[in-house]
C-alpha cells in the first residue's frame, strides 16, 4: 500500500496541486483582469469606472461573478442540448489546459515538452469549436452569424500566427518554450530582432481572441452579442472566463515568444533579485494593458477589412519575415545546427 | 519628398501611433464624471423634481383646492376631489398625481396661485412598483414636511427672477 | 498492463467508437464532431508512441483546420440526410468491400512491418527529437520530392484563382492605401461662411 501511494497516488496528487496551482491564480487574474479592462477603459475616457463594491469598486469582479452563479441557467428549447452545454466547457478547458507548458521560469513548468509551441498553436486552433459548436447549438440566427465570422476570422489569422511564430523558431531553433527563453538569453529578445513580428502577433491575438477592434462575432450593434445571445449564467460564465482566460494565455505566449519571458530586461544587479516568474508576469499585464488600450483607441472593423487584413497584409507580411529570417540564419549560421 | 513621407507614415503606423498615444494622454487627465451615491452635482433653484404639498407655517395647508394644476396638467397627471371644510373653508378630500405620467414640466407649479404644489430637489424616488408611484395627498404633505426647507430656500432664491 | 497502455487502448477504444458514430450519427454535425473527438485520440495515441510532433500536427492540420471547413460545410447545407440514408442497406455490399479490402491491406502493411527488421529510417540517432528527425528527413532526405509536392500544390492554387478570378466593370473598391495617404490639408478646406449667406 505505501509502495503504491509512493509510486502512484503521491505523484498524481502532485499533479494535480501544481494544475491547482495555476488554475486558481488564474481564475483570479481572470477575474480582476475585467477590473483593471474597466478601470483602465473608465480612465482613458475620463470616467471612474467602477466605485461602489468594495474600496475603489475592488470586490465588483466577485460581485459579478456572485450574479452570474446565482443566476438561472436558460437552455433555449430549440437548442442542441448536449453540444450546447458541451460549448462553454470546450472553450473554458481549452484557455486553462495551454498554461501546462508556459515555462514560468527556469525549470517552472507544468509539462516541458518538446513541441511546446506547436501545443499552443494546437489549443488555440480548437478555440473556435467552442464558438462554433455555440453558435450552432444555440439555434439562433445571431448566434450562428457569430460564430461564422468569428471561425471565418480565427483560421485566418492563425495562419499569420503561425508563420510569425515559425521566425520566432528559426531563431531559436527549438520548439520548446524554455529553449526559446534561452535562446533569447543568448541572442537578445526576439522583441528587438523581429520587432516587425512583434507588432503583427499583436494585432493577430486581438483578432484570435475575438478582442477589439477585431470584435466583429460579438458586434453588439449588429449581431446582438453574437455566438453568447442564448447563454446565461454559468454557461455564459465560462464562456466569459474562456475569453480572458485566453487573453492572459495570449499574452504569456508573446511574452515567451518576444519578450525574454522569465528574463530580466538586463542582467544587472537589482533586476536579477526579482524572481523570473514575476518578471513574466509583469510582461503579461504589459501585453494585457495593449489589449484593453488597444480596446480603447479603436473602432471596430468591418468584416472585409477584417479577413483584407488578415490576409493581403499579415500574411504576406510575415511570409517574407520568414524568408529573410531563414535566410539570415542561413547566411551567418547563428541557428543551433 | 513626398512619397517618401507617405512610405514613412505608413511604414511608422503614425495614426496608430497618434490615436494610442491620445488615449494613453487622457488615461491621466482629472475624471470628468462623480462618483454619484456619493458624490451629486449642484442643482438649480428652479430644478423640477419630485412633487411636494406645502402647508403655511401655521400649520394649515395651502391648496384651497382650486384645480387650476389639474386643469393646466399637460399630461392629465394630476386628479382633485374637494368639500367644503367643517369649518367652511375650501379643501381637497383627494390630491392624487401619477408619477407615472407627469413629465416634470412644472406647469401645476407655476399655476398654484398659494404655492401649495411644487416640485421639489429630490430626484432619488425610484420605486419597486408602480402602484408606488400613485401619489396621494398624504404622501404629497408627508414630501412637503420633509423638503420644506429646500423647498422654501429654493423659492427664495428664484423669487428675484419671477 | 501498465498506466500508459491502458490509457494507449483507451483511446484507440474511443477511437474506434467515434469513428463508427462517424457514420452512423443521424445528425450530420454530431458526425463531424465525432470525426473532430477521433482525430483527438488518434493523437493522443501518437503521443503515447512517441510522435508528438505528428501529434500536434494532426490536431493543427486537421482539426484546427480541416474539420472546421467540414464543419462550416455541413452547418451551411441544407441536405436532409434523413432522404440520403434511405439508400443505405443498398450501397452496403459495395461500402462493406471496399472496407474489407482497406482493411486487408492494413493487416498485410501491418503483418509485412512487424516481420521486417527495422530499416535505416526507423533508427533515429539517440538524442535527436522526432521533429528534428523529420525535418532532415523532408528538407535533407527527401528534399525534391518534397518541394514537387509542394509546386504541384501551388499550381493547384494557381489553378484555383485562375478559375474564379473574372475582370468585373463597375466594381466599386474601397483603397485603403489611398484612404491612409490622403491627408486633411489635400481633402478638407475651412472656410469662413458668413452670416447668412451659405457656401
Amino acid at each position: 500500500m505505501a509502495e503504491l501511494f509512493a509510486s502512484t497516488i503521491w505523484p498524481v496528487l502532485l499533479l494535480v496541486l501544481r494544475i491547482l496551482g495555476i488554475v486558481v491564480p488564474l481564475l483570479l487574474a481572470v477575474a480582476y483582469l475585467t477590473y483593471a479592462e474597466r478601470k483602465i477603459i473608465a480612465a482613458m475616457q475620463l470616467r471612474q469606472g467602477p466605485m461602489v463594491v468594495g474600496p475603489y469598486g475592488l470586490l465588483q469582479p466577485l460581485a459579478d461573478g456572485l450574479k452570474l452563479f446565482v443566476k438561472e441557467t436558460v437552455i433555449p428549447t430549440g437548442a442542441n442540448k448536449v453540444v450546447f452545454i458541451l460549448a462553454p466547457m470546450i472553450t473554458f478547458i481549452l484557455a486553462l489546459v495551454g498554461w501546462a507548458v508556459i515555462p514560468f521560469g527556469e525549470g517552472l513548468v507544468l509539462a516541458d515538452i518538446n513541441v511546446g509551441v506547436l501545443y499552443l498553436f494546437a489549443v488555440s486552433s480548437l478555440g473556435v469549436y467552442g464558438i462554433i459548436m455555440a453558435g450552432w447549438a444555440s439555434n439562433s440566427r445571431y448566434a450562428f452569424l457569430g460564430a461564422l465570422r468569428s471561425s471565418a476570422q480565427m483560421v485566418s489569422y492563425e495562419i499569420a500566427i503561425g508563420f510569425i511564430i515559425i521566425s520566432v523558431l528559426i531563431s531559436a531553433g527549438s520548439l520548446n518554450l524554455s529553449e526559446i527563453v534561452r535562446a533569447q538569453q543568448e541572442q537578445g529578445w526576439y522583441v528587438f530582432w523581429h520587432f516587425p513580428m512583434f507588432v503583427l502577433f499583436l494585432v493577430a491575438i486581438l483578432a484570435e481572441t475575438n478582442r477589439h477592434p477585431f470584435d466583429l462575432p460579438e458586434d453588439e450593434a449588429s449581431l446582438v452579442t453574437g455566438y453568447n445571445v442564448e447563454y446565461s449564467s454559468m454557461t455564459f460564465a465560462l464562456f466569459f472566463l474562456g475569453e480572458y482566460a485566453n487573453m492572459i494565455l495570449m499574452s504569456a505566449i508573446t511574452s515567451v515568444l518576444f519578450l525574454g519571458g522569465w528574463l530580466p530586461p538586463l542582467a544587472i544587479w537589482p533586476l536579477t533579485a526579482i524572481p523570473g516568474p514575476l518578471w513574466l508576469i509583469l510582461k503579461i499585464c504589459l501585453v494585457l494593458f495593449v489589449f484593453v488600450w488597444a480596446r480603447a483607441t479603436l473602432p471596430r472593423y468591418r468584416y472585409d477589412q477584417l479577413m483584407r487584413l488578415g490576409w493581403k497584409v499579415l500574411l504576406p507580411l510575415s511570409l517574407a519575415w520568414v524568408v529573410l529570417t531563414a535566410g539570415v540564419v542561413v547566411a551567418f549560421r547563428t541557428a543551433p545546427a | 519628398m513626398l512619397a517618401l513621407d507617405k512610405v514613412a507614415r505608413t511604414v511608422l503606423w503614425q495614426e496608430l501611433v497618434k490615436g494610442f498615444a491620445l488615449t494613453f494622454r487622457y488615461m491621466f487627465k482629472p475624471k470628468v464624471t462623480l462618483n454619484y451615491p456619493y458624490e451629486k452635482g449642484p442643482l438649480s433653484p428652479r430644478f423640477r423634481g419630485e412633487h411636494a404639498l406645502r402647508r403655511y407655517p401655521n400649520g394649515e395647508e395651502r391648496c384651497i383646492a382650486c384645480k387650476l394644476c389639474e386643469a393646466i396638467c399637460p399630461a392629465q397627471a394630476i386628479t382633485i376631489e374637494s368639500e367644503p371644510r367643517p369649518d367652511g373653508s375650501r379643501r381637497t378630500t383627494r390630491y392624487d398625481i401619477d408619477m407615472t405620467k407627469c413629465i416634470y414640466c412644472g406647469f401645476c407649479e407655476e399655476a398654484c396661485p398659494v404655492d401649495a404644489i411644487v416640485e421639489g430637489p429630490n430626484y432619488e424616488f425610484a420605486t419597486e412598483t408602480r402602484a408606488e408611484l400613485i401619489y396621494t395627498k398624504e404622501k404629497l404633505l408627508a414630501n412637503g414636511e420633509r423638503w420644506e426647507r429646500e423647498i422654501a430656500a429654493n423659492l427664495e432664491r428664484d423669487a428675484p427672477y419671477r | 498492463m501498465t498506466a500508459e497502455l491502458f490509457v494507449w487502448w483507451m483511446l484507440a477504444l474511443v477511437a474506434i467508437a467515434s469513428a463508427v458514430m462517424v457514420v452512423s450519427a443521424k445528425n450530420p454535425v454530431h458526425s463531424v464532431l465525432f470525426l473532430i473527438l477521433c482525430f483527438f485520440n488518434t493523437a493522443g495515441m501518437f503521443v503515447l508512441a512517441g510522435a508528438e510532433f505528428l501529434a500536434m500536427i494532426l490536431v493543427v492540420v486537421y482539426v484546427g483546420a480541416v474539420a472546421v471547413l467540414f464543419l462550416f460545410v455541413v452547418m451551411m447545407l441544407d441536405i436532409n440526410f434523413v432522404r440520403l440514408r434511405e439508400g443505405f442497406l443498398n450501397y452496403l455490399p459495395v461500402g462493406a468491400l471496399v472496407g474489407l479490402v482497406l482493411l486487408a491491406e492494413l493487416v498485410l502493411v501491418g503483418a509485412t512491418w512487424a516481420l521486417k527488421e527495422p530499416g535505416p529510417g526507423v533508427a533515429v540517432a539517440e538524442g535527436i527529437d522526432n521533429t528534428r528527425a523529420l525535418g532532415r528527413l523532408l528538407y535533407t532526405e527527401h528534399f525534391v520530392v518534397f518541394q514537387i509536392a509542394g509546386l504541384i500544390l501551388l499550381v493547384a492554387i494557381v489553378g484555383a484563382i485562375a478559375l474564379t478570378l473574372r475582370q468585373r466593370v463597375g466594381v466599386k473598391r474601397q483603397d485603403v492605401a489611398r484612404q491612409v495617404h490622403r491627408r486633411p490639408e489635400e481633402t478638407v478646406t475651412l472656410v469662413r461662411v458668413e452670416t447668412g449667406k451659405g457656401v
